[in-house]
């Protein structure tokens, strides 16, 4: 394994002195409990949930069977996303399983009058790129989704997270959830990345330091130099893929860049009302004596672009260095885990990684769909073309919305001279639920967040990258370092 | 929900860490609107040898010898013993659902991701914590003696086994009271309904900005 840039800072006690301030986190679970009882089992309230197609059908049959109705439907907002095509000009969904399930979602949210964004509807879009985007997310809020990752909205100061279809059941049926309240830890990104090096690759390499279950039973807050630097792109990123270190939450502070992305949004709150919510909004950042259970630091300016090599966000490398071999593993269990994933990702180990040539090319996901993540990748493809190898390079925008501003800067353009396919939005080759899928064997550099076995397809062999990496991998037909793009 | 209170069976074990739930329970099968039927799909594209869908007739499939769920000695296992992090990934529920449909009701691991680990306590489906030296010690017995069988008493939360090894584990009071009791936890949570209309009043006294935002027109 290559040097560790993660130094621990500090590995506070879980006692917390009365006189010690708060962290956000705490300040946003305190805000919303209702109730905590003797054994800290605490009674959640949920300001929004967001829902999708894929976890609600046997949530609404369960509460039907119950006899119970939405307890709150103003505080609802859903939209069809995973099993959406992408094609161009669709009326409607091809595969019969498919369209059922998206059916089931719109008489589902017929029934209880609930605001859903269908098919075809510009603001339709990945959930976790729509939340945002129309400011159903707000600074503050708890906000909840039958998706892992609803950790992306913590970017807001919101403290979300991803929950099953039975705690989706038990927030449509009393806006609260039970739930133990999770650790505090903290990741100071310090320093400024070089460009070239963004949000994905200081998280891949921060899932690379601390592991896929770094931040189990944590809260992350993310916080530095190199956060307040960032766009809110950019820390949407970041906290989306707090998941894939296990962390339920991921969390970054109010600030102004904050503030000024949340104006104007359609369900943003405006005028005096706005003025009151921005008031409370700066007060959402963690006192300055707050205590963290855990704590790691990344130094962000040593950094190269990352590139996963295996079937865990965890297994991952400097897009400069090789891929690992078992027997450099530290112990027994490691080396098998290295032998079966390598086995499973055709590679033997001690292979460059600017050697591997890929198949295809995904540019898209909660991750990775936003305008930013797209700008970012026309400008290394600007002037350059597919490789001949690239049998498909795919752009799936994440919302509606992406794609009119995506075009409106002729983004479409520079991608399909360049021999890309350009897409409607949804959830598309992230988890190949719709006819977007990698083939048995094929190699794909992916913007999205997990290269898990047959996640991209049954026998598909995920890399995952920023977009800007994606872009120089799919000109070059194989890994490439995007600064030597960008020099 | 079915309640956990003790249970006998055959221990299997699938010895990797990080077992994340695409590889539980694959996409193609999350089209489904219902919670039942997933049980032929668990560990789907490791138990066949060629992909599936909704719509496959699964005695059918050809299934793959090496994969150790499909050896003869543990057909019937109800108890999987497995590695750190079991659960990472996706919070789909089908993982815990394909899990039950295949006739399992206890998973043993050093750790689980918490979303799999909650989804598992709300189905009946109970998680075991063992240190990693245990769970490894377990993984060897089990693969020397067929037949390998587990004693799960959950009110006392110990394991036995037929050689006359004891484990106990560690399980938050609340989740080990909801499974031994097989309770619905909405209707507990409904006991409070006046308590969260009342803290709902204050909230939107607080926050109006966060109320009357959605519904269809």
């Amino acid at each position: 394994m290559p040097l560790s840039p993660i130094i621990d800072a500090h590995q506070a006690s879980n006692e917390k002195t009365i006189m010690s301030g708060r962290t956000l986190y705490d300040k946003l679970w305190d805000e919303h409990a209702v109730q905590t009882a003797e054994d800290g089992t605490t009674l959640l309230y949920i300001d929004c949930q967001l829902v999708h197609e894929v976890t609600s059908p046997q949530a609404f049959e369960g509460l039907r069977l119950a006899g119970r109705a939405p307890w709150r439907p103003d505080s609802i907002v859903a939209v069809a996303d995973h099993n959406v095509p992408t094609e161009p000009d669709l009326e409607e969904i091809p595969d019969a399983v498919s369209r059922h399930q998206v059916e089931v979602l719109d008489a589902n949210c017929a029934e209880y009058g609930l605001l859903e964004f269908p098919m075809g509807d510009p603001r339709q879009g990945i959930v976790h790129v729509i939340g945002p985007e129309q400011g159903i997310t707000l600074p503050g809020m708890t906000v909840v989704c039958g998706d892992s990752h609803t950790s992306t909205h913590g970017a807001l100061a919101t403290l979300a997270f991803g929950i099953g279809t039975s705690q989706v059941e038990h927030v449509l049926a009393t806006q609260c959830l039970p739930v133990r309240k999770p650790a505090n830890m903290l990741v100071r990104l310090e320093g400024r990345a070089a460009p070239g090096v963004g949000a994905k690759d200081l998280a891949l390499a921060l899932i690379g330091s601390i592991g896929a279950a770094g931040g189990t039973g944590c809260a992350i807050e993310f916080a530095g130099q190199a956060v307040e630097a960032m766009s809110m792109e950019a820390r949407m990123t970041l906290c989306n893929m707090a998941i894939e270190a296990g962390a339920r939450s991921g969390l970054v502070a109010v600030d102004d860049v904050t503030l000024e992305y949340v104006r104007g949004r359609t369900y943003a709150p405006e005028g005096a009302v706005l003025e009151e919510a921005e008031r409370r909004w700066r007060e959402l950042r963690s006192d300055g004596d707050a205590v963290f259970e855990r704590a790691v630091v990344l130094q962000t300016g040593e950094l190269a672009p990352q590139v996963t090599w295996g079937t865990s966000p965890e297994m991952v490398v400097p897009v400069d260095a090789a891929v690992p071999r078992p027997d450099e593993a530290e112990d027994s269990v490691r080396a098998d885990d290295m032998k079966a994933a390598l086995n499973y990702m055709g590679l033997k180990g001690g292979e460059t990684v600017t050697d591997l040539e890929l198949d295809r090319i995904f540019i898209g996901s909660c991750t990775n769909a936003r305008i930013e993540d797209l700008r970012e990748a026309a400008a290394v493809v600007r002037g350059r073309h597919c490789a001949d190898n690239i049998r498909q390079a795919l752009v799936v925008p994440g919302s509606g919305r992406v794609k009119a501003q995506a075009e409106s800067e002729g983004l479409d353009r520079i991608f399909t001279e360049a021999g890309f396919e350009w897409r409607e939005p949804g959830c598309s080759m992230c988890l190949a639920m719709n006819a977007d899928r990698l083939e048995p064997g094929e190699r794909c550099a992916a913007t999205s967040n997990r290269n898990f076995e047959g996640r991209q397809g049954e026998g598909g062999r995920t890399h995952l990258v920023s977009p800007a990496m994606a872009a120089a991998a799919a000109c070059a037909g194989h890994f490439v370092d995007v600064r030597e793009y960008l020099a | 929900m079915i309640p956990f209170i003790r249970h006998r069976g055959i221990v299997a074990p699938l010895d990797r860490s990080n077992i994340d739930t695409d590889v539980i329970i694959p996409k193609q099968y999350l089209k489904s609107v219902k919670r039942t039927g997933f049980g032929p799909n668990l560990f789907d594209s490791w138990r066949y040898l060629a992909p599936g869908d909704l719509e496959s007739d699964h005695s059918r499939r050809p299934r793959n010898p090496d994969f150790v769920l499909n050896q003869s000695r543990y057909q019937g296992a109800s108890i999987l013993v497995t590695g750190a992090n079991f659960g990472c990934g996706s919070s789909r529920e089908h993982a815990v659902w394909a899990f039950l449909d295949a006739g399992f009701r206890a998973v043993i691991a050093p750790s689980f991701a918490d979303i799999f680990d909650t989804n598992a306590a709300k189905n009946g489906l109970l998680t075991v914590r063992l240190p990693e030296d245990a769970v490894r010690t377990l993984v060897e017995e089990v693969e020397q003696t067929e037949g390998y069988q587990l004693d799960i008493d959950l009110p006392e939360q110990t394991m036995v086994a037929d050689s006359g090894a004891t484990w106990s584990f560690d399980i938050d009071p609340q989740r080990k009271r909801c499974l031994v009791e097989g309770l619905d936890d909405i209707a507990l949570t409904l006991h409070h309904a006046d308590q969260i209309r009342e803290f709902e009043a204050a909230r939107r006294a607080h926050a109006p900005w966060l109320f009357d935002r959605f519904g269809s027109p």
